[in-house]
């Protein structure tokens, strides 16, 4: 029987992406639609009333939002390639990680590139939210041997951290500071299935320059 | 009953020993008494069964205990299963459902409502916190606003309750133990807010004192009249008239 799997996403979207990383490290064929959030599709709209945002994974005809919770589904449904541990604890340690990226770490990274007056002070917390990060790093991948939760959710550190700083020419995530995260990085963003669905490093810096320079003006 | 049969015995009997000993544990829960987040897990633990010590907290002055158990927050509450913790409301509750899944499951079997489950209580605590706090925080046009955004989330909810004695459905479960907590939060807000919440979302009202009924809810939950005094001197200190 045929899986029947749509995912609307956007490119360039980190939260997006993940969801396409999940089903990628678990061999499930989808139908990608690409969204246009100045214009959004009625199915999104008729998919996701609640939030009208991507990503939404629909799945036999029932749509469901929130990466996150995607995530957690695609994991329960699909039983290959597990990306959350069995140990409740560990799943507990997961799912906390995963948390902590979304909660703290995207909002700190958004106000150290993106604002100008919270700037030092991101800055400078982004660093402390990037030592806890470093410290709990003890494998080649957050979720041990292989890709888990944390390293999927993570690619917003692992790919889309770097393509801004380098356009913001702001290096905050440098080898010095973070040997570990830094060789995670690397280890990620060039694994075999994972390097298939990153968006190219050239075009998010590309995005990025545009938005900056669109705010700017 | 031939080796392999034994052998499968003695490991079915190992693990129930080990599950035991799992369970024959120590619980511990850092909280405090005002907070819906902490009634989460104290509603968690009292569905299962759980034995457990409750340390209250004193957030102006935070014990080493809470800061080294959860030095990335430093809020409770804070779950300590023998020795080791787990923090955030909503991970600790399917925590506890994972590991004491032998009685009242807390989260649906199904994949697909277990997803819808975790999606509006992921709603609830975005939304449900800080729109309440600034109804108790603010006056005028900025209240006002407050109050309209608070009623427009409440009025989704219970849009996706409809016509079920608990948003799990039959039973009590993880959407309707990550919004119960507010409940007793709901005097103290149409107080300073000026409002009936009953009058907008009656269902909803119906569904907290169905919840109530529930030994688990009305033991975990604080007194709505101690509520509205602790919200009262936050806001003396805060400087709100």
């Amino acid at each position: 029987m045929a899986e029947e799997v749509k995912v609307f996403g956007l490119w360039g979207s980190p939260f997006s992406r993940r969801v396409d990383i999940a089903l990628k490290l678990k061999g499930i064929d989808s139908e990608y639609h690409e969204e246009d959030l100045s214009n959004k599709s009625s199915l999104l709209i008729k998919y996701n009333p609640i939030h009208k945002k991507v990503p939404v994974l629909v799945h036999h005809d029932k749509p469901l939002a929130e990466s996150q919770v995607i995530l957690e589904y695609i994991d329960e449904t699909w039983e290959n390639y597990p990306i959350l541990p069995k140990d409740p604890y560990e799943r507990a340690k997961a799912r906390f990680g995963a948390r902590f990226i979304d909660d703290k770490c995207f909002p700190a990274i958004w106000k150290a590139y993106w604002s100008k007056d919270e700037r030092e002070k991101a800055v400078e917390e982004l660093i402390e939210l990037l030592k806890f990060l470093e410290n709990e790093l003890n494998d080649n991948f957050f979720g041990g041997e292989t890709v888990g939760l944390v390293d999927i959710v993570g690619s917003l550190i692992a790919h889309w951290l770097p393509a801004l700083q380098e356009v913001a020419g702001v290096e905050i995530l440098t080898e010095e500071k973070f040997p570990k995260l830094c060789r995670w990085t690397h280890e990620f963003v060039n694994h075999s299935v994972v390097k298939e669905v990153l968006p190219s490093r050239e075009k998010l810096i590309a995005l990025f320059r545009a938005l900056l320079e669109s705010t700017s003006s | 009953m031939n080796q392999e049969q034994q052998d499968n015995l003695q490991n079915a009997q190992e693990q129930g020993v080990r599950q035991k000993i799992a369970r024959m544990d120590e619980v511990i829960l850092l909280d405090f008494w005002v907070s819906m987040f902490g009634m989460r897990v104290r509603i968690a633990l009292a569905e299962k069964g759980i034995k457990y010590e409750y340390k209250e907290e004193d957030l102006r002055n935070k014990s080493v205990l809470l800061l080294q158990m959860n030095p990335i927050h430093k809020k409770i509450p804070v779950l300590i299963h023998n020795g080791k913790p787990i923090s955030e409301s909503l991970i600790i509750v399917q925590y506890v459902d994972e590991v004491w899944n032998e009685k009242a499951p807390l989260l649906p079997s199904d994949p697909y409502q277990r997803a819808q489950a975790r999606f509006w209580a992921d709603f609830i605590d975005k939304k449900m916190y800080d729109a309440g706090r600034n109804v108790w925080t603010t006056k005028g046009e900025e209240q006002e606003a407050a109050k309209k955004e608070f009623l427009g989330n409440l009025k989704l909810l219970e849009t996706e309750l409809g016509n079920k004695p608990y948003f799990g459905g039959d039973s009590f479960g993880f959407v309707d133990i990550a919004l119960i907590g507010f409940s007793c939060w709901f005097h103290a807000y149409e107080t300073f807010g000026n409002f009936s919440i009953e009058a907008e979302c009656p269902k909803l009202i119906a569904w907290a004192k169905r919840c109530m009924e529930k030994e688990s809810v009305s033991k975990s939950l604080a007194d709505e009249k101690k509520v509205y005094e602790f919200v009262s001197r936050m806001r003396n200190k805060l400087g709100i008239e």
